[in-house]
Formats: structure tokens, sequence, C-alpha cells
């Protein structure tokens, strides 16, 4: 499964990567032609549609980190968001009930249900040490209660004794009583399959869950599934509250669309994915691997990743090295802002600390304003460089040059250089001391960690910034969509941001009356 | 509308007009493709000449399962809406058809065909369907045709394969019920020799139409069976010997040399046989269903396809994309899991169904 779309897609990023500079309109085109591999994969059209919005979205408001192509950022984009689209992480059947726990197996004829059924029953006894009763409700095809018996009997699974003549619901309602009777831990349902559109069937099935109450409802279907997939997997979700798909036939050659499209539109997970006929052939289903698969793209999304790291390591050495020469020009109080700007303003960079919670309300009382932090840099821009390096040249003619050029009053000039000044200053007192604040302050920037190239632990996973967000509380401010890999250079913890004065942001808190934020004193 | 509709109720209303009913209903008769047409103009009871008779599987549709067949229906009324014809709408179309998974080159062709000279022009969408659905029926035209069982040929041997759960043991059952209606002698072999209870599964089936089954213990060589069967039916001079296979997926390559293994020992009995290859797909299928046809039609020689679960839906569009790319006959639709639920292939009331066409309005045009 996938291989073909991987192969597609492959081809049209290979083109995006040889390019040095991307227009919008580079990627425009590009994306017209991952439209049109993700369509020939089966994935639904407003499956599609949402994916290539939320792609281009991201693509336009990313920064791009210097050794990176704009075509392998746009790849690195398309992998976070399929592995969005596909959830985020496994996860496997739920048994946390009382027992007998119901698992119910739903699905299209000729979906995979039963062969599913004796796979999930083997599982749980092999691994989970479950005792496992399994019973056919599908008195519909010929010998399908037959075939679930034979299945048991292969893989050592009771099932339920056939009793001619009884409804599904009879049916269900038996294996229940017989399942709590002896002891069983989970019962498994394998219906007959429908058509979703079947309503006379659908209403069974809805029967058949009212008498069993199962706890997990997993809907079968094949991966080879067209673009029925969403409708499907809506009837099925509506009438009966599916908990997890089972994708079956996924060593097919198909390319897999149904499972991007179904998981987007039920939002409930793929938890296993069948991978051929013997009764062994069941796996978890990992989204990123999953999606790595489908990228065949791998190596650039590390690439990406780790290019994003030492780029701002890098950069931070250099910051580094002149802070302990005692030098800090504005040049590099401009390249901080940067910084701060690149990884979302300020709300950014709260949304990111763990434990900044607190701080947040004070940047907020002191006034702290993104655009406070645009101007500050449109006025170093404004100079020469040769005015960045050497402040002290700034006398009242270029101060007003400067002024006019920015758009700004003398007096923010001048507010701005004095910040400058009392900063370097306290970094040059910091500089001698090798346990001291300079200590800490390089182990902030992130050479004291892992060193170098071993930044330790790389970008925190999705769940770890949610795990984050969650901590900073309701408030916690958006992320920008794509971070900029800059941002997540250094894991979650606190001495990590490179290039942003660690845990204090620059002349954050940190240096006495610093604040290149703040509007007045 | 609602006025049109009692008027038109009951059977002068004709089969279309029931499958179709409800909003759609009444579209104004759509003028000549050249010409730009006229503004929506409330239409007139329907013509009073009944339409042809009505078949189970329009019937079906109708029996409130049309629902997601009228897709396209709606989604072509939703974008043609008294506007002047764009690129912007005929995306749209490429993006309804591509729903109904037409694939990517049909819908654009079909788009192609719409967008011919009528840009600018406003354009109903009672001409979009027509359109749609005359290309569809052309494509389908040439490859609609009846499975034909040579007399000569004893026994006239059937090999049924497909993927998994595809459909291939029940329509084995419905078209051994055929053949025996037709009073031709008929017997199974239960060549699924791999899934549990598929022999079962096919004994009961030969139960029910009364047709003698061959078979094998579970887990026997197929091909050693194909062997047996053949040589059965020569000597008890049977019409009709129909053999069932295990689904495979096609790019598993040990099952597929299986499969022209079977293939190969048929031939060994009777130089001529398999007579017929049916290929059997399933309906939801999508995009996949272009390598199924084209392996197993390598491997196993398919001479025909049979497209099933189409009970009650117009799925299926894949099915036009087949038949430009390989043109081989569409012999049968499944509709239902019942023995009766196998009708012939008409190109063109699949193309209607594909279309969402009312054939109501559509006699009218054409009257
Ligand atoms: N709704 C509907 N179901 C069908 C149709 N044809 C077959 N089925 C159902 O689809 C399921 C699979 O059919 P089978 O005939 O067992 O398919 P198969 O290809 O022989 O399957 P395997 O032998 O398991 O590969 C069964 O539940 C059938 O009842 C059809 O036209 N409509
Ligand atoms: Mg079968």
């Amino acid at each position: 499964m996938f291989e073909g779309l991987s192969e597609k897609l492959s081809g049209i990023f290979d083109q995006l990567t040889r390019r040095g500079a991307l227009s919008e309109a580079d990627v425009d085109v590009a994306m017209r032609e991952v439209r049109r591999a993700l369509l020939e994969a089966d994935v639904a059209l407003d499956v599609v549609r949402a994916f290539i919005d939320k792609v281009k979205e991201r693509a336009v408001g990313a920064n791009v980190v210097k050794s990176i192509s704009p075509g392998q950022m746009v790849i690195k984009i398309v992998n976070d968001v399929l592995i969005e689209t596909l959830g985020s992480d496994a996860d496997p059947i739920n048994l946390e009930a009382a027992a007998p726990v119901g698992v119910m197996m739903v699905g299209l004829q000729g979906a995979g249900k039963t062969t599913t059924a004796a796979k999930i029953a083997k599982r749980l006894r092999d691994r989970y040490k479950r005792k496992v009763l399994m019973a056919s409700l599908d008195v519909k095809r010929p010998a399908a209660q037959e075939q679930l018996a034979v299945l048991g009997r292969q893989v050592g699974i009771e099932t339920l004794p056939i009793i001619a003549g009884q409804s599904p619901v009879e049916i269900a309602r038996r294996a229940e009583e017989v399942a709590r009777l002896q002891g069983f831990d989970v019962v498994i349902l394998d219906t007959a399959g429908r058509t979703h559109i079947d309503e006379p069937l659908m209403e069974e099935m809805a029967q058949i869950k009212a008498a069993a109450n199962p706890h997990e409802i997993l809907l079968v279907a094949d991966a080879l599934t067209g673009q029925d997939a969403v409708n499907l997997a809506r009837n099925f979700d509506s009438r009966v509250g599916i908990t997890g798909i089972v994708l079956t036939r996924t060593d097919g050659d198909g390319r897999g669309g149904a499972a991007l499209s179904m998981r987007a539109v039920t939002g409930k997970p793929i938890k296993l994915i069948g991978t051929g006929e013997k009764v062994d052939d069941l796996d978890d289903f990992h989204p990123s691997r999953i999606a790595n698969r489908i990228l065949g793209m791998g190596d650039i999304v590390s690439l990406v990743e780790k290019a994003a790291q030492s780029i701002d390591a890098e950069k931070a050495q250099r910051i580094a090295d002149k802070m302990r020469k005692g030098k800090f020009d504005l040049e590099d109080l401009a390249d901080q802002l940067l910084q701060v700007e690149k990884i979302g303003g300020l709300g950014g960079i709260m949304g990111m600390l763990p434990g900044m919670a607190k701080m947040k309300s004070q940047i907020a009382g002191a006034n702290l304003d993104d655009r406070m932090i645009k101007r500050q840099r449109a006025i170093i821009l404004s100079m020469t460089p040769q005015e960045r390096r050497n402040p002290d040249i700034l006398k009242a003619s270029r101060k007003r040059r400067i002024a006019a050029g920015a758009g700004a009053k003398v007096e923010e000039i001048n507010r701005l250089l004095k910040q400058h000044r009392q900063m370097a200053d306290m970094m040059k007192a910091m500089g001698g001391a090798k346990r001291g604040p300079m200590g800490k302050m390089a182990e902030m920037f992130g050479l004291g960690g892992g060193g170098m190239g071993g930044l330790p632990g790389g970008m925190p996973s999705q769940e770890q910034i949610a795990e984050m967000q969650k901590q900073m509380g309701g408030a916690a401010p958006k992320l920008p969509d794509a971070p900029p890999p800059g941002a997540f250079s250094a894991p979650p913890r606190l001495p990590g941001l490179p290039g942003l004065g660690g845990p204090k942001l620059p002349g954050l808190g940190g240096l006495p009356n610093f604040n290149p934020f703040g509007k007045k004193k | 509308m609602s006025d049109d509709d009692n008027q038109a109720g009951g059977k002068k209303r004709g089969l279309f007009g029931r499958l179709f009913g409800g909003r759609d209903a009444a579209p104004a008769a759509p003028a000549p493709a050249s010409a730009p047409l006229p503004e929506p103009v409330a239409v007139e009871a329907p013509q009073p000449e009944a339409p042809a008779e009505p078949r189970s599987w329009w019937r079906r549709l109708k029996e409130g399962l049309a629902r997601s067949s009228s897709t396209i229906s709606q989604g072509i009324a939703d974008v043609f809406t008294k506007r002047k014809l764009d690129a912007a709408m005929l995306d749209e179309l490429e993006d309804i058809l591509i729903q109904a998974d037409l694939g990517v080159a049909t819908a654009l062709r079909i788009r192609d065909a719409v967008g011919k000279g009528r840009y600018d022009k406003q354009i109903e969408p009672d001409e979009v369907k027509a359109i749609l659905a005359s290309e569809v029926e052309k494509a389908l035209l040439p490859v609609a045709l009846p499975l034909v069982v040579d007399p000569a040929a004893k026994p006239f041997v059937i090999l049924v394969v497909g993927v998994n759960g595809s459909g291939k043991t029940t329509t084995i059952g419905k078209l051994a019920g055929q053949f025996a209606a037709e009073g031709k002698s008929v017997m199974l072999a239960a060549g699924d020799t791999f899934r549990a209870a598929a022999i079962q599964q096919l004994e009961i089936w030969g139960e029910r139409i009364g047709a003698r089954v061959i078979s094998r213990p579970q887990g026997a060589d197929a091909a050693g069976l194909a062997f047996d069967a053949i040589t059965q039916a020569q000597a008890e001079g049977v019409d009709v010997l129909m053999m069932d296979t295990a689904g495979r997926l096609q790019n598993r390559k040990e099952l597929m040399a299986e499969l022209e293994k079977v293939v190969r020992v048929m031939k060994k009995v009777d130089a001529a046989a398999p007579h017929a290859v049916l290929l059997v797909l399933d309906a939801t299928v999508g995009q996949n269903a272009m390598s199924q046809v084209e392996i197993f039609g390598r491997v196993a020689g398919v001479t025909g396809l049979v497209m099933t679960k189409l009970d009650g839906t117009a799925r299926g569009g894949i099915l036009v994309a087949i038949a430009e790319k390989f043109a081989l006959p569409v012999h049968f639709i499944g509709v239902g899991e019942g023995r009766d639920d196998l009708e012939p292939f008409e190109a063109r009331d699949f193309a209607h169904a594909i279309a969402g066409i009312d054939r109501d309005a559509l006699h009218e045009r054409t009257a």
C-alpha cells in the first residue's frame, strides 16, 4: 500500500527540491500535482482540499532556514500535515471496561471482518493474555458462521456454538451471556456485511449495538476503497458511533487513500491494519511511519529538522562568543529580535516554554507588543553596518537620518541605544566568570547540553508541544502552524532556545533595566 | 413543482420520473448544445409515451437507496447555476467526476467535452448531465456485451477470479442459477481451497441451484481440482463448468503464479479452456481496479468483467476508465446478495445512473 502514491509524490518533490528559490506560484503548481496524486490515490476530494489548503497556508507562513531549500521545507510541511491527518498517535484496542468487554466488527460485504475478528482475537490472547470468545452474527452469507468457527479452531479461540434460526440480536445476547457466565474477558461479535445505504440492515446493526453494548465498535474497511470511503465511514459512524477503524488489505498495491479519508471524516483512529491473509498479519497503525512511507521523504524531513537546529545553534555560538569577548553590537540585537519574530512573536515563545505562564502576564503587563519588536529591528536596519557595529558614532544628525528611515522618533532611537548599552555592559561584566552567569548563559544558548552537533532530542513531538500547551493553561497562545524549525531546535527543557537568551528573553527580566520592548519606563 | 409531481404521479410518470422523483424531477428540457439556453421554464407534464420497462436495478435505486448516486446530480445542479460557463465551473465539474471514481484522466476528458465551444455561454445542469451521460455511454457501449456460452464447448469452462471479498462465489451462485434456468446443466468447482468455509459456501449455493459441486479438502491444490473437475464434467457431458478461486491481491506474485498454474492445467485437459475468465470487481473499489484488471488480465487471461455491489448505488465510475483503457467486455452487474440479483450490464442505464439523469427529461429531449 502507499507505494504508488509515494512514487508520485517523490517525483513532484524532486522537482521542488532542485530549485533554489520558490515563488508562491511554484508552490501552487506543486500543490496542484500533489492534489492530483492524492485524488488518484483515492483520497476523498473534501479531504484533499482541506489538506492542500493547510499545507499552502503553512508554506506561506513558514520561515525557511538557509541551508534548507524551500522545497525541502515544503516537504516537511506536507509530512506534518499528513501525520495530523492520519492521527498523531498509535491507538490500540481499548479493553478498559468490565469483562466481558464487547468488540463489535462492522463493515461492508467482503471488507474482511471475519478474518480480522480472528486476527484480533489471537492478538488479544497472545499479547494481552485475554480469554476471548468469538461469535458470528452473520446469518446471511452462506457458511459465514462456519467460516468463523473454522478460523476459531485454527487459532485456538473459542467460538459461540451455532444455533440455527437465531437472529443476530439473539446471538449477540447469547454471546454476552455465555462470555459472562464462562469468564471470558473479551467477546468479539462479527456481524454480516452490509451496504451503508441499506436502511434495514443499518437499523439491525444499531439494534445489535443496543443489545450488546460493545466497548469497541470497529469499522473494517478495505484499503482499496475508492471515493465512497467517506460516505461509508460517515454512515457507519453516524449509525453506531464507531470507536475505531481497521484497514484491511494494506498489502495490496492500492494507494491507501481511504486511510486518510476515513480518519479525516470520522476523526476516529485507525487502530489496526491488516497486512495479509494469515492470522498473524495484523499490525498496529503508526501514523508517522505511514506518513513516511507515503512520502518516502524521511531523509529530507530529518534533514530539515537537523539543519534547523544547527543553523540556529551556529548563530547562537557566534553570539555567545561575542558576548564572551564583551562585544554585543546592534547587529546581534537585531538578530535576537529576528529570532523572536521568527518563532511567532512573543506569544509564540510563551507558548513554547513550559513554566512561562507567569511571566507571560508580566510581559503583558509591561505592554509588550510584537509590533515593538518589528519597530526596533526597523530602527537597527536603518543604520549602516558601520553604525551597527559601533553605536558610539551615532550623533544627532545620524540619528535623525535613521529616525526618518525607520519612521521613528529620535527618542525611540535613544531609548534603544541606552538599552543596548546597558545590556552590553552587563555582558562584559559577566564575561570573566567561568561558572558564573556567563557559563549559564552559554548553557542557555544550547552550548552546555549536548554540544553542538549533538543537540539532544530534536524537535519536540506534536504531543510534547500539546502537553506544553496544556501546562501553560488554557490561555496558551496559538503556536504558529508550522513552527519554524529554529523554534524547536532544542528539546523543551528550558535552557534551549538558541539565540534567545534562554529562559530569560533578551533583556527581559534577566538584565536590569533593560526592556527593549517597553514603550516607556 | 409539487403540482407537477402530483400530475405526473403514478405510472404516467414512468420509471425514470419515479426513480429520480424529488427536487430534480422537473428540469427544463435542455436545448441543443449549440444554442444558448433560455431561462429555465416550468416544466410540462411528462410525455405520455411510456419509457422503457422498469429494470430492477433502477427500481432499487429508486427504493430509497439513491442517496449516494445523487451526489453527481446534486453536485452538477449546484455548480451550473445560471452562470456563464467558465474554467472554475469546469474545475468543479472535474472534481465532481473524480468523486464518482471516474479517475482524473477520464474526468479531464469529460470536462473538456463539456467545455468545448461552450465557454461564456450559459449551460444548464441537465445539459451537463446529458453530455456526461453520453460520454460515459460512448465509452461503455462497446464493452457492454453478453457472456455467450458456446454450446459446442462441453463443458464450457468459466474461471472466476478476483481480489478477496469481491463477490466471486456469490456471482458464481447467481450465474449458475441463470444457466440452470436456461436449462443448461451446471457443475461447480470449489477452487477456493484456502479460505475457511469457502467450500461450504459454494456447496450451499450448489444446493440452492441444484448444481453439483466438485471439491477437495481445504488446503488441497486448486490446479489439481481444476483437472479433476474438467475431466469429470467432460465425462458427464455437462454444459457449463464454473470454477471458483480463492481471492487474491493482484500484487501477490506467488498467489498469481498459483492462478496461472490453474489455467495451465485446465489447458492440459482442454486446450480451449478456460473458455471464459471472469474478473469480479467490487464497485466500491477505487483506482486500484485498474491494476486489478491489468494484472489479472495478464496472468489469467481475463475475458470479461462483472461488477458487484451496485445494489442501490451508482458507484463504479472506475468502469469508464477501465473500458477506455482495456476495452474488456463487461457482462453483468451484481445488485444484491440473493440468487436473482445479477443483471446484464447495460451501458445506457449505467451512464444515466452515473450522471444522475432523469430519463423523463431525456425522453423529452430526444422526442
Ligand atoms: N450487496 C451486495 N453484496 C454482494 C454482492 N455480491 C457479493 N456480495 C457479498 O459480498 C461478500 C463477499 O462475497 P463472496 O462471494 O464471498 O466474495 P468472494 O470474492 O468469493 O470472497 P472470497 O472468497 O473471500 O475472496 C458476501 O457477503 C456477499 O454476500 C452484491 O452484488 N451486492
Ligand atoms: Mg469466495
